[in-house]
């Protein structure tokens, strides 16, 4: 009979690295949708042709070929990046080529009448987007990103291929060492779905909180 | 360290073979999608309401979690129950069903959306189910799920990578082993990066013209 306890132990283990490359991901994530998100609708060309490129690059390649050139490819030039490192830039650069799209999606759907207003009132670009379009749009762009955000957890599990000692690189160990093979991947399958499932309430919960207020407005 | 010309000449043969590999399985894993999406699919709508309930749940705890932890479930806890698999069958088995899940959801949409007047239509020219189906519901609901299902397919080649966990000698493991051996890692996982650039960047403009070809069907 195996004891299960020591195993266990070691699986939430990972589930707590698991739990801190999303939340250090996202927040990436997050960073650089907004930059590259308006960089892609705002006006100088330069800007703008470098966010695309960095949007259809790293939506076109997946993000197992970046998280392994990010590891292995970087210490040839020079940077060295710990699997942690490694992981959250690539996932955060990812999944955030992925939110920039939603960003300029929404910014784009907010109308142009919004707009005119704002050059009616004489607002500056940078306050017509902090105070009337971004305010707007925010609500907009929450379910996606609560998607992506999930998309994003679902993308940690590829970090265990680099060493990193995340809840799929605990579960492989339990195999390993158990010889079972059911108890470790159910549990974490299971521990995952929580995850995803608190993500998607958490999502719910500031979709209410922004939207509270703009009742009857049109979003 | 510098990039070699003749390096990536030596080791192209087999980067190409691994890429026949990654195509073969995307698109052995499209038609599982496409099939197991439409079982979902079904299963959801028409199914008394425990199993459509229990559908939902399956459908949902198989988007919540990791592809790849899925692929280690089919490849390593179904030998334990007698089911040994070759990894490519595993893999495709894996990428079916995740995907499956999401060809499912753009089924129901593309259902639900053709309006409500046509199945009565249907129902006041007295056409049978069948009938109904094929020529009034399908000829509407198919064209607009083209694009997104397209989108899908084109997620899954990215994610074929991931095969290379369970053993799958796919492009990415194929550039891993050169890059182990050899232990040049620049040139193996560039050209991997580039391979997928093109032809993701190719079916972009594929999924660009099927858009325009399909998605506006109210227009036409």
């Amino acid at each position: 009979m195996i004891d299960w306890s020591g195993y266990i132990g070691l699986i939430l283990q990972g589930a707590w690295v698991t739990v801190e490359l999303t939340l250090m991901g996202s927040a990436l994530a997050v960073v650089v949708a907004f930059a590259a998100g308006l960089g892609r609708v705002g006006r100088f060309l330069a800007v703008r042709a470098l966010a695309t490129t960095y949007i259809e690059f790293f939506r076109g390649t997946s993000i197992f070929v970046q998280l392994f050139w990010a590891y292995f490819v970087l210490p040839f030039v020079g940077i060295t990046l710990t699997p942690l490192q490694a992981g959250v830039l690539a996932l955060g650069l990812n999944v955030g080529a992925y939110g920039a799209e939603v960003v300029r999606g929404a910014v784009k759907a907010i109308g142009r009448e919004q707009r005119e207003a704002c050059v009616a009132l004489n607002l500056t670009r940078y306050q017509a987007m902090r105070h009337i379009i971004l305010p707007q749009a925010l609500p907009l762009m929450l379910p996606t990103f609560g998607n992506n955000a999930i998309e994003l957890l679902k993308g940690t599990a590829v970090v265990s291929l680099i060493s990193l000692t995340d809840m799929t690189f605990q579960a492989q160990v339990v195999r390993a060492q158990t010889g079972s093979t059911l108890v470790p991947f159910a549990t974490i399958l299971v521990l995952y779905f929580i995850m995803a499932w608190l993500i998607s309430l958490g999502m719910r919960w500031l979709e209410r909180h922004v939207t509270r207020g703009l009742d009857g407005v049109r979003i | 360290m510098e990039w070699d010309w003749d390096f990536v000449r030596q080791i192209m043969p087999t980067l190409i073979e691994g890429l026949k590999i990654t195509i073969l399985a995307t698109m052995l894993g499209a038609g599982v999608a496409a099939a197991i999406g439409l079982v979902f699919a079904i299963l959801r709508m028409v199914a008394p309401a425990p199993i459509a309930r229990a559908t939902s749940f399956a459908v949902e705890f198989i988007r919540g979690t990791p592809l790849l932890v899925q692929l280690y479930f089919i490849f390593y806890v179904l030998p334990d129950v007698g089911i040994r698999l070759p990894a490519l069958v595993a893999g495709v088995i894996g990428l079916g069903i995740h995907y499956g899940t999401y060809a499912a959801e753009v089924y129901r949409a593309g259902i639900e959306n053709v309006p409500r007047g046509q199945w009565e239509a249907a129902k006041a020219t007295n056409l049978t189910a069948p009938q109904t189906w094929i020529h009034v519901i399908l000829p509407q609901a198919i064209p607009p799920m083209i694009p997104a299902l397209a989108n899908y397919l084109i997620a899954m080649f990215k994610e074929t990578p991931l095969l290379s966990a369970i053993t799958v000698l796919e492009l990415m493991n194929q550039a891993k082993s050169i890059a182990n051996s050899n232990y040049r890692y620049i040139e193996p996982m560039t050209l991997v990066g580039v391979f997928f650039l093109i032809m993701s960047l190719i079916s972009v403009f594929f999924l660009r013209w099927l858009e325009e070809r399909y998605a506006r069907v109210d227009e036409r």
